[in-house]
């Protein structure tokens, strides 16, 4: 068995089903030291795979969550304002000179880490998620990159501060904007799609213990063909996983047995009114005996 | 086609092979450096590479860096190592140009150069064990096409010259212009500008012990519109192929935030392709890409499956969404009305560019034309180069 099989199984040991594109783009990523890019669309499991990886690997996750307008402060180190005026009323008080007060304050004691910070000073390598990088403005996109070819930052009051340990990063993106080419290059990427349906049905089996053989794949076979179907939002997986809860709660082991309790479990499933209008109970009855 | 390339005796080995593969990857327009080439060897030794299946796995996560380029890998992969080389090198004659110089006239270059092994003008004879279903299976190359579908090919290079973008260029470039001198209304926080912003300066100086040592600013940021182009290449639009096509590359060139597509039965984006060093090499490659240039239109279909795909991700309140297409429609109009409503909501703003309009008499009973009216924000003549330069004014009040 290989490494990247041997990473694959205990991926899986976590509850996560990765297909062998997935598994050799992180194998690859953590033996080269390459931040690794996912794209997919939403709910396919980009995200979790960050939580799953920190599992195996038997560490720490740091998330940076991206939004328009993140900027160095909320993402890299901020200093302790507060903390920094109390200390020097308090040296004032106590007649010491400015020259002490100013190492003092400027230490790394009065150092806001945030994410990027963090997870470059931690001891053990830690798994560095940046998730939804697209939404984030192409200038810290740049400023990233610099982060990320050399895990080094440094704070002009300070000095540099290098890295303790390299981080695995995640990086996710749901295809908002294009990424820049820079960045692209400097990541391995691997494409995370939609599962088939073995796959699926492994995620739920792994995921929904309780889900009975029988019902698990009606609900698989159910989803896959929602996703068909012309709709502005796809159901992802985390959908499908939602939908088998709630069906689990309602107690029902048909899924063809209640259009009712169908159709209110259609909720977890379908999130806009277009959505919800263009599969009426008819439709989802139809789709439901087809699965059945 | 999942025989293994025999590669000849005098090879100089692994290492050299790879650095082959890379330089077809790169010629073939994939983004890679030499720094590539060394990952994708270390990346090999972390995986059993005489296994062909986890070798694809791992070049791919090492050579690309988007699902299009991973789409293009595979057959590329193909080519190279399976043995299936023939048949595909040659269909993508236009983009072999690109030798150790850039080439700025592929015509000249591709006629000595192109890499392709078998006959430039006759369907391969399927000697060397390749069977005749596999060329059929390919049917979409431009030299294993059967006789009546070569009559539907255009090789755009004929249709456009080199002074034309040049002239398009100009015109892309002030119409870019016009969109895109913008201002808020609003003040944002910027490093230069002419208001102060208090709020920031007081915040700063708490750093400093609540003297205001940095003054922050505001301004009013741009706010460009972006262009995204969407042109009809269908049978009855093929005489305005032309400058339309023109234009579309000198957009591109001009202004590195607009997006291009091309349509008749399906849906195109050649945003890619037409930002190539070489303007006709990116005219080549776009000839490739339209496959069924000058046939049938269902402007409906491919609008709807733009609203569905692409616009979801490069359209939204600052595009300009500009269609070029006569509004003929061979599918049903309500398809394209329905297309049009989803982009509208969208927030962006509709140009409908219809080299028809010009003509005397003219009115839009093209049913899918008159479909399309409420949707659009301008709808406007443009049959040549100069009806696009005089849209100036009309896109500046937008």
């Amino acid at each position: 068995m290989t490494d990247w099989k041997t990473l694959q199984s205990d991926l899986a040991e976590q509850g996560y089903v990765a297909g062998a594109e997935l598994a050799m783009a992180l194998h690859l990523s953590l033996a080269l030291g390459r931040p690794l890019l996912l794209e997919g669309a939403a709910g396919v499991g980009k995200t979790e795979i960050a939580h799953c990886l920190a599992a195996v690997k038997g560490t720490n996750l740091i998330r940076l969550q991206c939004y328009e307008g993140l900027d160095a402060a909320q993402a890299i180190y901020e200093w302790n304002y507060q903390r920094q005026l109390l200390a020097i009323r308090a040296a004032a008080e106590a007649g010491e000179t400015g020259r002490d007060v100013e190492k003092r304050i400027f230490s790394e004691e009065y150092l806001l880490q945030r994410p990027l910070l963090k997870a470059i000073r931690q001891p053990i390598a830690p798994v560095l998620l940046i998730d939804e990088i697209d939404r984030a403005d192409e200038e810290f996109e740049a400023y990233l990159l610099e982060i990320l070819s050399d895990f080094k930052i440094s704070i002009p009051e300070l000095g540099t501060l290098d890295a303790i340990s390299r981080p695995y990063v995640v990086l996710t993106s749901n295809g908002t904007r294009d990424l820049s080419d820079a960045l692209r290059r400097r990541c391995l990427f691997a494409h995370v799609d939609y599962p088939d349906r073995d796959t699926e049905l492994a995620i739920l089996a792994r995921r929904c213990p309780g889900v009975e053989r029988q019902l698990a794949g009606q609900i698989v076979s159910f989803v896959q063909s929602l996703r068909k179907e012309d709709l502005e939002k796809k159901p992802g997986v985390a959908e499908m996983l939602d939908f088998a809860m709630a069906l689990l709660g309602f107690g029902i082991n048909d899924l063809a047995s209640d259009p009712v309790v169908l159709q209110v479990a259609l909720a977890t499933l379908l999130k806009t009114r277009n959505d919800r209008a263009a599969i009426p109970t008819e439709m989802a009855q139809r789709l439901a005996g087809r699965a059945a | 086609m999942s025989k293994v390339t025999r590669f000849a005796a005098r090879d100089p080995g692994p290492a050299a092979r790879l650095a082959g593969f890379l330089a077809h990857l790169r010629a073939q327009g994939l983004p890679l450096g030499v720094a590539e080439t060394g990952m994708a060897l270390t990346a090999l030794a972390h995986v059993d590479a005489a296994n062909p299946h986890e070798a694809r796995l791992a070049l791919r996560a090492v050579c690309t860096g988007s699902l299009e380029e991973a789409a293009q890998f595979d057959l590329l992969f193909d080519s190279f190592w399976m043995n299936g080389g023939r048949v595909r090198e040659k269909i993508m004659p236009g983009t072999s140009a690109g030798g150790p110089k850039p080439g700025r006239n592929s015509r000249a270059a591709e006629e000595g150069r192109a890499t392709g092994r078998g006959k430039a003008d006759s369907p391969d004879d399927g000697q060397d064990g390749d069977s005749p279903a596999d060329a059929d299976g390919n049917g979409n190359g431009k030299l294993i096409a059967s006789a009546i579908a070569n009559l539907m090919k255009k090789d755009l290079r004929e249709l456009v010259h080199a002074d034309d973008i040049r002239a398009a260029e100009l015109v892309a470039l002030r119409l870019g212009r016009a969109l895109r001198d913008r201002r808020s209304r609003r003040r944002r926080a910027a490093r230069t500008g002419s208001a102060i912003d208090l709020r920031r300066t007081l915040r700063q100086s708490l750093q400093t012990g609540g003297e205001p040592l940095r003054l922050m600013r505001r301004r009013r940021p741009d706010r460009p519109l972006r262009i995204c182009a969407l042109c009809d290449v269908s049978g009855s639009m093929v005489i305005y192929a032309r400058p339309f096509l023109a234009f579309l590359a000198g957009l591109m060139r001009a202004d590195p935030d607009s997006d291009a597509y091309l349509f008749h039965t399906r849906l195109v984006r050649i945003t890619g392709a037409l930002r190539d060093d070489d303007p006709l090499r990116a005219l080549g490659r776009i000839t490739l890409l339209a496959d069924g240039f000058g046939g049938g239109s269902r402007i409906g279909a491919s609008l709807a499956q733009f609203a569905r795909t692409y616009a979801r991700r490069f359209v939204n309140g600052r595009t300009v969404v500009m269609i070029l297409s006569d509004g003929y429609d061979s599918a049903d109009p309500g398809d394209l009305g329905g297309a049009l409503a989803e982009l509208r909501q969208r927030g962006c703003r509709i140009i409908w560019l219809n080299p028809l309009k010009g003509w005397k008499d003219y009115a839009p009973v093209a049913r899918g034309m008159a479909a399309a009216l409420p949707h659009l924000d301008l709808f406007a003549a443009a049959a040549t180069l100069n009806d696009l330069a005089a849209l100036e004014k009309e896109l500046a009040r937008l």
